[in-house]
């Protein structure tokens, strides 16, 4: 599109690009519960390995899953996340 | 009547209700009443935001229907229930600053502010606030039916007595409070419901004699339970995949949850609350769901689901951390209910009548009309549940595909596609939400997937084509349009 025409807000492109990541980070969330639930849940249940407990399936798709995709959040909001201002009295929380 | 475990679910009712009413008492004049009322005067922080978001977002479902249904299932419910981790993340973060900048710029207090300043249509509007009445309407009173049968089991009181209790503690904080006192109270039930996950899952797992000795009885019970294909291996990868539409990537479009990206203070409120909404929506699932599969191992035999989580708790846990744990479906159904009573006053008073009835009523006017259709449309909602239709989960999801195909791509396209226009947005709402009406009635999980999947394709392809095929012709709507949103 032509956006050499319309600069417009910059704080737009920050948060275009923040969405594109949210999208990839759900992306790659899928892949992992999926790849992991099917790739090592599919065969018979006589054959299953056990971690903790639980069906290795299991355990890296939901559990470890869970984590990894905690520590993703965690480190694109620090490093990645731009903070924009939003108006111009910003103040602390009052809720 | 066990008073072991009631007692702490009184204390809950009765925090919850003072809290309402001391944020009820702070209600500020200076922003303006209805931005006060109907989003606390975007002045969210980072934990309350994320709290407020995963409350709504977890319902009763996520603490009875889900866990029941986990109890049957086996893991690979649990499985879907994983879900869930995206929405912690996915709205913030796609939504995200944009919209509440936005949001700032048009002063929008609602999502259909939003969409009416967008697509300045009438229609669209109208189509909207339509939607969102009808099919929160339909939501609310499912989980109404939920809180009162909740009350009902523990208390032993009449059916009727309890759904009154339920819509006495909710209303009257609600009604004066406004949003503020339904993202206060929604932070303490927040926390309710993760601690209640804790005592259950740990107290689970104790009773059972650890998670391989848990495992090792269903694997001789069926050893289909622990696989990802559910006890009958109806949960096929398809099927499953299909729910990231409904209660993932979806949840975008959920009118309740899409508010509250516009009602945070600033950005550092969003980044924490992407992290601390994933966080707590992921142990939430995890834990309940885990705690149902981990059930049949301790209450073998439960033939109806629902009752499973209660059962559960009075068995393996003492009378009054049993009725802490029982406490969170209650914070869960509660602060559900008061989120969508507030949005759909809103839309009929901030949507409807002051945009096309009387769009000059005065601020008391104003008030007095939030305040009193808020209470009303509790009132009905109360009268409905008492005879209600025995279909909860069904009614809830039902909603919750509806309103997604009506609003994702109205709303996300809307933020981020210049060219999307009313008549893109018309159709798509049209288009998603007839073909999901249709198609769930008429031939539901077509190929194999949740009938949600293909009304929310259609209503993009419907956005996407139906906007390039008819240009918008308000030339100065476009320029303004330009200005705020791009």
């Amino acid at each position: 599109m032509n956006k050499s025409k319309h600069s417009g807000d910059s704080r737009y492109k920050v948060a275009k690009k923040e969405a594109v990541i949210g999208i990839g980070l759900a992306v790659f969330n899928f892949l992992w519960w999926f790849g992991f639930a099917y790739g090592l849940g599919s065969k018979p249940v006589k054959e299953y390995t056990y971690i903790l407990g639980l069906p290795s399936w299991f355990f890296y798709s939901c559990v470890v899953g869970f984590l990894v995709v905690v520590m993703l959040v965690i480190i694109l909001v620090k490093m990645v996340f731009k903070e924009v201002p939003f108006d111009e009295n910003e103040g602390g929380d009052s809720l | 009547m066990n008073w072991g475990v009631l007692i702490p679910f009184i204390a809950l009712l009765v925090i919850i209700f003072i809290v309402g009413i001391y944020a009820a008492g702070r209600l500020k004049e200076s922003t303006g009443f209805l931005q006060d009322y109907f989003l606390g005067s975007r002045e969210l922080g980072g934990f309350v935001l994320a709290m407020t978001m995963v409350a709504t977002y977890g319902s009763a479902s996520s603490f009875i229907g889900g866990p029941g249904a986990a109890y049957t299932m086996g893991l690979g419910w649990v499985l879907l229930a994983m879900i869930q981790v995206v929405t912690g993340y996915f709205v913030l973060a796609v939504l995200g600053k944009k919209f509440a900048i936005v949001a700032r710029k048009i002063h929008a207090v609602t999502l259909i502010d939003f969409l009416k300043e967008r697509y300045k249509s009438k229609w669209v509007v109208l189509l909207s606030a339509g939607s969102i009445i009808i099919f929160l309407f339909a939501s609310m009173s499912a989980q109404w039916v939920g809180g009162g049968r909740l009350i009902e089991s523990l208390t032993g009181l009449s059916y009727t007595s309890s759904l009154f209790i339920f819509a006495l503690s909710i209303l009257i904080y609600v009604t004066i409070g406004g949003f503020r006192a339904v993202a206060l109270t929604e932070t303490i039930q927040g926390i309710i419901m993760f601690i209640g996950t804790l005592i259950i899952l740990i107290g689970t797992i104790i009773a059972g004699g650890g998670v391989p000795a848990i495992m090792k009885e269903l694997v001789s019970e069926n050893p289909s339970l622990v696989s990802p294909f559910g006890h009958d291996g109806s949960l096929t990868p398809l099927y499953l995949s299909s729910f990231w539409i409904l209660v993932g990537i979806g949840v975008v479009g959920l009118p309740q949850i899409a508010v509250r990206a516009m009602s945070y203070r600033h950005s550092k409120a969003m980044h924490q609350a992407m992290i601390i909404g994933t966080i707590v929506v992921g142990f939430i699932m995890l834990g309940m769901h885990l705690s149902g599969v981990f059930a049949r191992a301790i209450i073998p035999g439960v033939d109806v689901p629902d009752t499973v989580m209660p059962l559960l708790a009075m068995e393996v846990l003492p009378a009054w951390l049993a009725g802490v744990v029982l406490s969170a479906p209650m914070a869960a159904i509660m602060s559900t209910v008061n989120s969508l009573l507030l949005i759909v006053g809103s839309s009929i008073v901030k949507d409807i009548y002051l945009n096309y009835i009387k769009p000059d009523a005065s601020d008391i006017t104003v008030k007095r009309l939030s305040m009193s259709v808020t209470g009303l449309i509790g009132i009905l909602v109360f009268l409905l549940a008492i005879n209600p239709p025995d279909l909860l989960i069904w009614l809830n999801l039902f909603a919750f595909g509806g309103l997604e195909a009506a609003f994702i791509w109205p709303v996300v396209l809307g933020l981020y596609w210049r060219k999307g226009n009313k008549y893109g947005a018309i159709s798509s709402i049209l288009v998603g939400v007839g073909s999901y009406i249709l198609i769930h009635t008429i031939s539901p999980e077509p190929f194999g997937m949740h009938s949600v999947v293909l009304p929310v394709l259609f209503s993009l392809i419907s956005y996407i084509g139906v906007s390039l095929l008819v240009k918008e012709k308000d030339l100065e709507h476009l320029r303004n349009m330009d200005a705020k949103f791009y």
